[in-house]
């Protein structure tokens, strides 16, 4: 369960080797109640390491591992439905590619990039919200990005997928009202994490751990949506009502 | 029908199939179509501040319309069925003569959470909990059966402080107080620190049958634990300006305060509240007469209180020490913590009841209000260690935040509740939210 305070009993990471969703679960684990972390992603060293991780911050907490890709929508209820036979009390759904370039010349690349980033996040949150449901508590945390909000050329392909999974789990979150499981939508600027690793910082780059704070701090109450940092909310509620013109100007 | 569920703290809320019970056999039917799949939990009036009351994606059993005016012996033993409410019972009994021999800080519990919860108030130094009270005590078990079981039977203890885990309380023969008069003989006094406050609470408990203490933890430096001691007493029939029994007006029923979008119970508000609050009380000793509502219930009379706190809620922070040095070292390092308490009860306890699960043992008990937020955990998780250390205990009915663990470690009767509960509800019926987080 969830207590009063926000601190989560049991959790499913969606993504299990992002640097978000580490430094989120290193501060649940602070807050002392975790029993079960489920780190959902595809084999490998940085999900081994993501789970050796875990244990050492919450030794109590039995860490499982759970072969999942993002990108192959028709294997999620068969990957997901057996984690919902224990407690689930949040998802944070952490995966997402970050493309090579504003959009990718080859038609299929640019695809693959959307059915992980949407596709995907569609699906797996398809298979979670309806044991959520059907548990009556729950929480789901989506970590989506400002680049959804408003779209810039610079990165429209990246921002393309993540409008459609900020617009998706805006929807599912008004759909689960009353059932008693909250959406929480986490619109990060520039994150320096490993996806981000070489890239030029933007304006009010965040690190991962600012990102987790706030979803820590907001995991208990209402869910709905949060920016990271907070000034965000009030630069892109700006930069959304820019003239196209004049937008198009702005180095962005 | 389907619904959220939440706590009178009104921090988490879980969905529920809430289902009105009207008789014992609606409650016999609910409990036999149950399953461990498919848990149940009986819900009065919704008081319990944390998750003690939430059965998420389980029934949620409205226990409030099993209910019916209290049958009165010439013994002064109330019949009285379990969705009534404490203060029901009180306005029933009062022209009679006879008081509730235990009353919570409302009088909107039923009498089924007040037994699930053993329930204490302001005379528990002298007359213990309600646990101490009853003649007889008829549940459903978890097997759809109805058991009555007297006063002395061992599976009292499954159900009283039980937190409705041991059965579903349908009715209880209640042993009430004679009284002379519907009027409270109140003394009311002032205090300047933590000291003081402890030193009057200790020596009116031997003079007077119901004390307590309000406390300031927001005032700083050696104020911090200065308060209001009110110690009253049932006035007698020949207490000039008593209101004869009979005379007893049931309170009026107040529109509730709404709801805000935004908590406005926070530290600057709450510490203009309780300075004019402290200065408002008499400097020196006073003695005056008032109603039962007034002395027993103040917070009746702004209903939706809770709505105050916001959308984001808040929790009740109430543990038990048994020693005055282990209450200073508590007050301190909330203090040093900087947590802001907004609203803060004091009192002592006399002698537990002895059933497993029942909060009050011998010592004193502080009950903290404080505006939910995640940065408290850290402060309120060391509050518990020092009161794990001490030998004392967070009461289930308040809780929505202590880790298993340390619950688990303070409650030394737990293992022999457990067998209670595998003797009462051996399918495994009987859950809530509290119940899953804390591994009971």
């Amino acid at each position: 369960m969830i207590d009063a305070l926000g601190a989560p009993q049991s959790v499913l990471v969606l993504g299990g080797g992002s640097d978000i969703a580490l430094a989120t679960l290193r501060r649940w684990a602070g807050a002392g109640r975790l029993e079960r972390v489920v780190l959902a992603g595809r084999p490998g060293p940085r999900r081994d390491a993501a789970a050796d991780r875990v244990r050492g911050w919450a030794p109590d907490a039995a860490v499982e591992v759970v072969d999942f890709d993002a990108a192959r929508p028709d294997t999620h209820a068969a990957a997901l439905d057996p984690v919902f036979a224990g407690p689930v009390d949040v998802v944070l759904l952490a995966f997402g590619v970050l493309p090579d370039g504003p959009t990718l010349p080859d038609p299929v690349a640019a695809a693959a990039v959307v059915t992980t980033n949407f596709t995907g996040a569609v699906s797996a949150l398809t298979v979670v919200a309806g044991h959520l449901r059907a548990a009556g508590h729950g929480r789901v945390v989506v970590l989506s990005s400002v680049a959804g909000e408003r779209v810039r050329r610079s990165n429209y392909l990246y921002g393309a997928s993540k409008a459609g999974l900020d617009g998706f789990a805006t929807g599912l979150g008004e759909d689960l009202r009353g059932s008693g499981v909250e959406v929480l939508i986490v619109r990060p600027g520039f994150v320096r994490s490993s996806m981000t690793d070489g890239l030029e910082p933007a304006p009010l780059a965040v690190d991962p751990d600012d990102v987790a704070r706030v979803v820590v701090r907001r995991t208990p109450g209402p869910g709905g949506v949060v920016w990271v940092p907070g000034t965000l909310r009030a630069v892109m509620s700006v930069l959304r009502h820019v003239p196209t013109p004049v937008f198009r100007r702005l180095p962005l | 029908m389907s619904g959220l569920v939440t706590g009178w703290g009104r921090t988490t809320a879980t969905r529920a199939d809430r289902v009105p019970v009207r008789s014992v056999d609606d409650v016999v039917a609910a409990v036999r179509a149950a399953g461990p799949d498919r848990p149940l939990l009986a819900r009065g009036l919704g008081r319990a501040y944390g998750d003690a009351a939430l059965c998420a994606g389980g029934t949620v059993l409205d226990v409030r319309p099993l209910a019916g005016p209290p049958v009165l012996d010439a013994d002064g033993v109330a019949d009285v069925a379990a969705g009534t409410s404490i203060g029901e019972l009180l306005d029933a009994a009062l022209p009679h003569g006879l008081f509730v021999p235990v009353s919570p800080g409302t009088r909107h519990v039923t009498v089924g959470g007040a037994l699930a919860a053993d329930v204490h108030g302001k005379n528990h130094h002298r007359d213990g909990s309600i646990a101490r009270h009853l003649e007889s005590v008829t549940v459903v078990d978890g097997t759809g059966t109805v058991r009555e079981l007297a006063a002395g039977d061992p599976l009292l203890g499954g159900v009283l402080g039980g937190m409705g885990l041991g059965g579903v309380v349908v009715s209880a023969r209640v042993r009430l107080l004679p009284v002379a008069s519907a009027s409270m003989l109140v003394r009311t006094r002032r205090t300047a620190d933590l000291e003081e406050t402890m030193a009057v609470l200790a020596a009116d408990d031997a003079e007077h049958r119901y004390t307590v203490a309000w406390l300031d933890l927001l005032a700083g430096g050696r104020r911090t634990g200065r308060g209001v001691v009110t110690s009253g007493d049932h006035a007698g029939a020949d207490t000039p300006g008593a209101l004869a029994p009979e005379r007893h007006d049931p309170p009026p029923r107040l529109p509730a305060v709404p709801a805000l979008p935004l908590g406005a119970v926070r530290r600057g508000p709450a510490t203009a509240f309780n300075t004019a609050y402290w200065h408002r009380a008499p400097r020196r000793p006073s003695r005056g007469l008032q109603s039962t509502a007034a002395f027993f219930h103040p917070l009746d009379v702004l209903p939706g209180w809770n709505g105050l706190y916001g959308p984001r809620g808040f929790v009740q922070y109430q543990v038990v020490v048994p020693d005055d040095e282990s209450l200073r070292r508590l007050v301190a390092g909330l203090r040093a913590d900087g947590v802001a308490v907004t609203l803060a009860v004091l009192k002592r306890f006399g002698p537990g009841s002895g059933h497993p699960l029942s909060f009050p043992s011998p010592g004193w008990t502080l009950a903290a209000d404080l505006a939910a937020d995640a940065a408290l955990g850290p402060a309120l998780d060391r509050a518990d260690a020092l009161v794990a250390a001490a030998g004392g205990r967070t009461y289930l009915a308040k809780d929505a935040r202590v880790r298993p663990d340390v619950l688990q470690a303070t409650y030394p009767g737990l293992e022999r509740w457990r067998a209670l509960r595998a003797t009462l509800d051996p399918r495994g019926v009987f859950t809530s939210d509290l119940a899953r987080r804390l591994h009971l």
